[in-house]
């Protein structure tokens, strides 16, 4: 194969990977403190909105990136008031968090759509960018896809070589022994959850500034859904939720390139793969129940009050 | 001794659940949601109480308008009394959007196989159509979750894409209109597939009345039958379940083959009635909005038949806010997302109590 035409490939690959990765190594670590937040559509479409706004009104990328970290991070903080503080059902307040998502982004963007931005700039190092082929993918990127690795590695080292990882993943398992050696369950869980809104916001961003850069009304398609999926994948361990952040975005990218060989298949039976490889690996995966009760935080979804 | 705190609040676990909180929390939700939306609605720089009175009050005052109340509740209810019993069996079924989209593809496939009989009531035949539907893509996440363990809230919501592409891929495709200039919709139905109108002057059709039954019948199976004594169990007392003799695979089966086919049926009633035809413009985030009736009504089908009208009002004022303020649609979505926050909220109050704490006093 031509190597320009691999080298897109991969780079399209990449890019369709990366909103994955950020949204699901956030929404990770929310499940790791025992907290399931099925809002990150709503939180991934809010972060797309408000990247996106700041960055057409100010002019600034980087302004737009914080502002859609925030969005994301506030979307956060709305599910966790609720769940945390007045002990609401998690999976309903998931659901209201992605309508009311949904609604609130597409009342902001509506001055929005049609009009571009210029895209995320891409690193370039003299010398190395230029590269054949290893140039573009490893020195071409731009700043989100380098800081999706970033955040999974320092995920990684966070909860299982450091003393605060190791105390939220005690929250997510044992939310009554974890109180009773005095932790303050109710804190780690805001901050676990603050953290996901904040990588799905940068998720987002990614979406409106970087994989196409434009707003429209409910770009994310299902992208929030599908990371939440990965979480499960991975059985919540981050090294095995960069391959399956890969592996969804490959599928991605593989429906457009069945579309351009001509195979004779129709558009939108193409569009249903990431979707239906979505349920065939998590039916994969769940199949073996000893193992998801293994991994998965032992109070995920159930509400800790502390009596008296 | 809390560290420091001035007068504070705390929340204390009521012994059991408060009855009375069970009803009152849906109204303070509305209630909350109303002086919200005015505040919204003042920021949008207009006047808060005729914005307030074109959404929620004008919608009512005309017979056209108070009929499309029902109009657009009947589906809204039929799915949400699916979901409610799907809820207190503690299935989540999230797809009931694409469980809607099928009943509608499977109704529209026999009504255009059937456009030109005009001898029978071709809709009769759609019901069934529409039920099987709906149930069949029910099913799928049923028999995913009970072979292989697959999270019926991931699975059911996939599918509701996967329907709607192939609701798209049928109307570019093997069923576009071939005389619809290039249009993505199907041909309209003809007269004998459309639901008949049952009150002159308005658009209310047989699938208002056949929400009103499943309503009844709802009612009647939670409190005469076994069936509903055990759901009631369930939704106080999960655990208990277990002891009681409860099959999960049996109530999966039930809430996802009943709620599948509801949402089946509500959306044979669509392209049967108001639409006329498939189009890509089908899927309207019933599924979903359904979701807070169900919530809004107690999970209770009577609740939900209220719950349905108040959502129903929801989407009109949405529409005449659009058409009278230049209000942006969304604001519909948003109130709706709003309404069940507050709900959720308000719920605290069934299971807990506030107390005051006031420093240098010692707690009871």
């Amino acid at each position: 194969m031509d190597s320009a035409i691999l080298v897109s490939i991969l780079l399209s690959i990449v890019s369709a990977s990366t909103p994955l990765l950020l949204a699901a190594t956030g929404e990770l670590v929310t499940e790791r403190s025992g907290l399931l937040n099925l809002g990150v559509e709503g939180m991934m479409l809010v972060g797309s909105v408000v990247g996106f706004a700041v960055t057409y009104s100010t002019g600034s990328a980087l302004l737009g990136v914080v502002a859609a970290a925030l969005g994301g991070a506030a979307m956060a903080l709305v599910f966790s008031f609720l769940t945390l503080t007045l002990l609401a059902n998690q999976v309903a307040t998931g659901l209201a968090l992605t309508i009311f998502g949904i609604g609130l982004a597409a009342m902001m963007g509506a001055g929005f759509v049609g009009h571009p931005v210029p895209k995320l700039p891409g690193l370039h190092i003299p010398g190395l960018s230029e590269l054949p082929v290893v140039g573009p993918l490893l020195f071409g990127q731009d700043a989100l896809v380098y800081f999706s690795f970033l955040a999974l590695f320092g995920t990684t080292w966070f909860l299982f070589h450091t003393h605060g990882g190791l105390v939220l993943r005690a929250v997510g398992d044992s939310h009554d022994a974890a109180h009773a050696i005095g932790y303050p369950v109710i804190r780690i869980r805001y901050a676990a959850a603050l953290f996901g809104g904040a990588m799905s916001g940068l998720a987002g961003a990614y979406l409106s500034l970087s994989y196409t850069p434009m707003w429209a009304e409910d770009m994310t398609a299902g992208r929030g859904w599908i990371a939440l999926a990965l979480v499960v994948f991975a059985t919540w361990r981050p090294g095995r939720l960069l391959l399956g952040a890969y592996l969804f975005g490959g599928i991605t990218i593989l429906q457009f390139h069945v579309q351009t060989l001509g195979i004779g298949v129709p558009a939108q039976l193409v569009s249903m793969l990431p979707y239906l490889a979505t349920i065939v690996v998590l039916c994969i995966i769940s199949t073996d129940r000893g193992r998801i009760r293994l991994n998965a935080p032992a109070c995920l979804g159930r509400p800790f009050h502390a009596a008296g | 001794m809390v560290r420091g705190w001035p007068m504070h609040l705390e929340i204390v676990a009521r012994g059991e659940r408060s009855k009375l909180w069970t009803y009152l929390s849906p109204v303070l939700a509305i209630v909350l949601t109303l002086v919200t939306a005015a505040i919204l609605f003042l920021l949008l720089g207009k006047d808060p109480m005729t914005a307030l009175k074109v959404m929620w009050l004008d919608p009512l005052l005309t017979k056209r308008g108070f009929a499309e109340l029902f109009v657009k509740g009947a589906p809204l209810v039929l799915i949400a009394v699916g979901l409610a019993l799907g809820f207190r069996a503690n299935v989540w079924n999230i797809g009931a959007e694409g469980q809607f989209i099928m009943g509608a593809i499977f109704a529209s496939g026999v009504a255009l196989a059937f456009h030109d009989v005009t001898a029978w009531p071709v809709w009769l035949a759609m019901i069934p159509a529409g039920i099987l539907g709906g149930a069949f893509w029910g099913a799928i996440p049923a028999f995913l979750k009970l072979r292989f363990n697959a999270n019926e809230i991931l699975t059911s919501l996939m599918l509701t894409y996967v329907a709607t592409l192939i609701l798209l891929y049928l109307v570019v495709g093997p069923w576009k209109d071939p005389e619809g200039y290039g249009f993505p919709q199907s041909r309209m139905f003809g007269d004998s597939a459309n639901s008949p109108r049952v009150i002159p002057g308005t658009r209310i059709h047989v699938g208002v009345f056949a929400a009103l039954a499943v309503v009844g019948i709802g009612w009647f199976v939670l409190s005469k039958s076994l069936l509903g004594f055990k759901l009631k169990v369930l939704g106080h007392a999960p655990r208990a379940a277990a002891y009681a003799g409860f099959s999960t695979g049996q109530l999966t089966w039930l809430s996802l083959l009943v709620g599948g086919g509801l949402a089946g049926l509500a959306g044979m009633f669509e392209v049967a009635g108001p639409i006329g035809q498939l189009t890509p413009a089908l899927p309207t985030g019933y599924g979903f909005t359904a979701i807070i009736v169900a919530f809004l009504g107690r999970l209770h089908p009577v609740g939900v038949l209220f719950g349905g009208l108040v959502l129903a009002l929801s989407y009109l004022g949405g529409e005449k806010a659009q058409i009278l303020l230049g209000l942006p649609a969304a604001v519909t979505k948003i109130n709706q997302g709003i309404l069940l926050f507050y709900l959720l909220a308000c719920d605290l109050f069934i299971r807990y109590r506030l107390r005051l704490v006031v420093p240098g006093r010692k707690a009871a």
